[in-house]
């Protein structure tokens, strides 16, 4: 820690990986050079050595409540010692571990629910929601029934979307697509809302026809919006995909944590949320990586502004 | 050449008559321009002055497209733009507006940006509009950001850019609504003669809204002057300062003249919009 400290005053600044060619201009390291100075300067800071010491607080908070101490209730809970025994155990105690395929049927299961679903309600909630955003005609027709719509709990979908949709899966996917896709169109609209209207103004200008200004003004402008609410969308949609597994299912995480406290296994069941933490902070992060991607002026604008 | 050419065709002669605009946005009529004509000959550069929130913006929307008339005609070359009619105006490259704030995409290149008008047009392939959009930039001394996007490069620059994608397209007409009002005195400068240039290489027909008036008188054939809400011609000024002009101008005697007379005639304007309390308006 002293060493980050030092290192943020400045005295690391003269260590930086840029070379000097032959005629003295300095070029800027590029590739496996810039990963080793960006991943040294990351080192060298504070943060990483907060966090670290964040979690082991956290753990460690937890650990004498659950196993150290075994305050009254929490007694009842498995502490962090108990769920990595399990964990990892070749042969699980309670049943399930990374080397048992149960536990991988159920992420499995749960992944491709969620894939399937998010794909749906982006497929459809991103282009509605746009349409609605460009079109005064469809907006009129549309939004007062999914504004009624949309306030609904998704828990209070769970009877109809048993009655209409035969099985386990229809359902469960019915109900993560539908709090997906209200997410989904809502944040389209609003992005082509937030289009400043001189952009509209000068694409008229310029001689586009209505089409030329959709594509070039209306999906690009509201891109922002809409990967802002593709991530809470992927959120909501695990949400709401675990709720409807522990209510209506046959597998998946959140089968397996209704299953667990049936039977009083209670570590499988924290596996389970422990997981459901990292795969959906992973799915985000793939959503955001994309959007980055897709938005290059956007990051580079905002790096610009100090962001 | 090019110059000569468009004075003497005199292509982009704007022909205000009787204009009107009432506004009523809650149910209360608001008079922003009123019986207001001007003629601008093809060619010339046209400064509008006047007070803040004096309805200058909302003729050069009329021109452009963006908003009806209520009464009187525009016409362009003799064409009705907009009239009893026909209050609406159609939008069209034969008439380009350059943007108070700057509207450039900010998801695309700069090369794209100036590239975009040609295409959507299909005046050019796309492969043909790149290519002359990276020439013109070129020309306007941006060649080396073509593939930068508007957000990263600076206000200055931006806007230059702003007017090679409204030039590329070859307009009748430019209109430009306060283009350098938020930047430096040092920057503007740089703005000003960039434009004299382009303008003594195109002589396209410039329709120019601002308040700064030394802006005005140093770029402008004519100064008109607007009075307050609503916006009527109070006063027309001839700059007689032959071009080309160099920043040099702006110490001479006749400037300082001229700035003169369009300082009493705007100030007094200025005073009744501040006594009527008006709001600024962007």
């Amino acid at each position: 820690m002293a060493m980050g400290i030092a290192l943020r005053m400045g005295i690391d600044m003269s260590a930086n990986s840029s070379t000097t060619n032959q005629n003295g201009k300095i070029i800027a390291p590029q590739g496996f050079d810039l990963f080793v100075y960006k991943t040294k300067k990351y080192l060298g800071q504070l943060d990483p050595y907060l966090t670290l010491m964040g979690i082991g607080l956290w753990l460690f908070a937890y650990w004498v409540l659950c196993e150290g101490l075994q305050i009254w209730r929490f007694d009842k809970l498995p502490g962090p010692v108990a769920i990595s025994k399990d964990w990892f155990a070749v042969d699980p105690f309670q049943g399930i571990s990374i080397f048992t395929q149960e536990y991988y049927d159920h992420i499995i299961v749960s992944c491709r629910r969620i894939l399937i679903a998010f794909g749906i309600a982006t497929a459809f909630g991103v282009p509605l929601g746009l349409f609605m955003g460009w079109s005064r005609t469809i907006r009129d027709y549309i939004f007062p029934i999914i504004e009624v719509l949309r306030p609904i709990p998704i828990l209070a979908w769970v009877p109809l979307s048993i009655l209409l949709l035969p099985g386990f899966e229809g359902p469960v996917l019915f109900l993560a697509t539908l709090a997906s896709f209200f997410v989904t169109t809502l944040n389209a609209m609003l992005g082509v809302d937030s289009i400043d209207e001189e952009y509209f103004r000068a694409a008229g200008c310029l001689g586009s026809s209505r089409w030329d200004v959709f594509k070039n003004v209306v999906v690009p402008g509201a891109l922002p919006f809409i990967f802002t609410g593709l991530q809470i969308s992927i959120g909501v949609a695990w949400f709401s995909l675990v709720a409807a597994e522990m209510v209506s299912g046959d597998l998946g995480l959140g089968y397996l944590i209704v299953d667990a406290y049936m039977n009083n296994v209670t570590v499988p069941m924290v596996i389970a949320m422990i997981t459901l933490g990292f795969i959906g902070y992973f799915s985000s992060a793939m959503v955001r990586m994309l959007g980055n991607k897709l938005m290059a002026w956007h990051v580079k604008e905002l790096s610009q502004q100090g962001r | 050449m090019t110059k000569e050419k468009h004075r003497n065709s005199g292509l982009g002669a704007l022909s205000i008559k009787n204009v009107t605009k009432v506004y009523d946005p809650e149910g209360v009529n608001v008079l922003a321009v009123d019986d207001c004509s001007m003629e601008i000959a093809g060619g010339e550069v046209c400064m509008i002055v006047g007070p803040s929130g004096c309805g200058k913006t909302t003729l050069l929307n009329a021109i452009a497209g963006f908003h009806s008339v209520t009464e009187g005609s525009i016409h362009l070359d003799g064409d009705l733009l907009c009239g009893p009619s026909k209050p609406l105006a159609d939008q069209g490259a034969d008439r380009m507006v350059v943007f108070q704030h700057g509207a450039l995409f900010p998801w695309k290149t700069l090369q794209e940006n100036v590239a975009y008008g040609p295409m959507v047009q299909k005046v050019l392939a796309p492969r043909e509009a790149m290519d002359k959009a990276s020439t013109m930039l070129a020309e306007a001394g941006l060649g080396s950001f073509l593939t930068k996007y508007p957000g990263e490069v600076s206000s200055g620059m931006a806007r230059r850019a702003e007017i090679v994608r409204a030039l590329i397209n070859d307009p009748k007409v430019l209109l430009l609504d306060e283009p350098y009002r938020a930047m430096d005195a040092l920057t503007k400068q740089i703005m000003h003669e960039s434009l004299l240039e382009t303008y003594d290489r195109t002589g396209v027909t410039i329709f120019f809204i601002t308040h700064d008036l030394e802006e005005a008188i140093f770029l402008g054939d004519k100064v008109h002057i607007v009075t307050t809400r609503p916006c009527q011609l109070k006063k027309t000024v001839e700059v007689k300062i032959p071009r080309p002009r160099s920043y040099e101008t702006q110490s001479s005697e006749a400037f300082r003249k001229l700035l003169e007379e369009v300082s009493d005639a705007v100030h007094e304007e200025a005073v009744k919009a501040f006594q009527a309390g008006e709001r600024e308006m962007a």
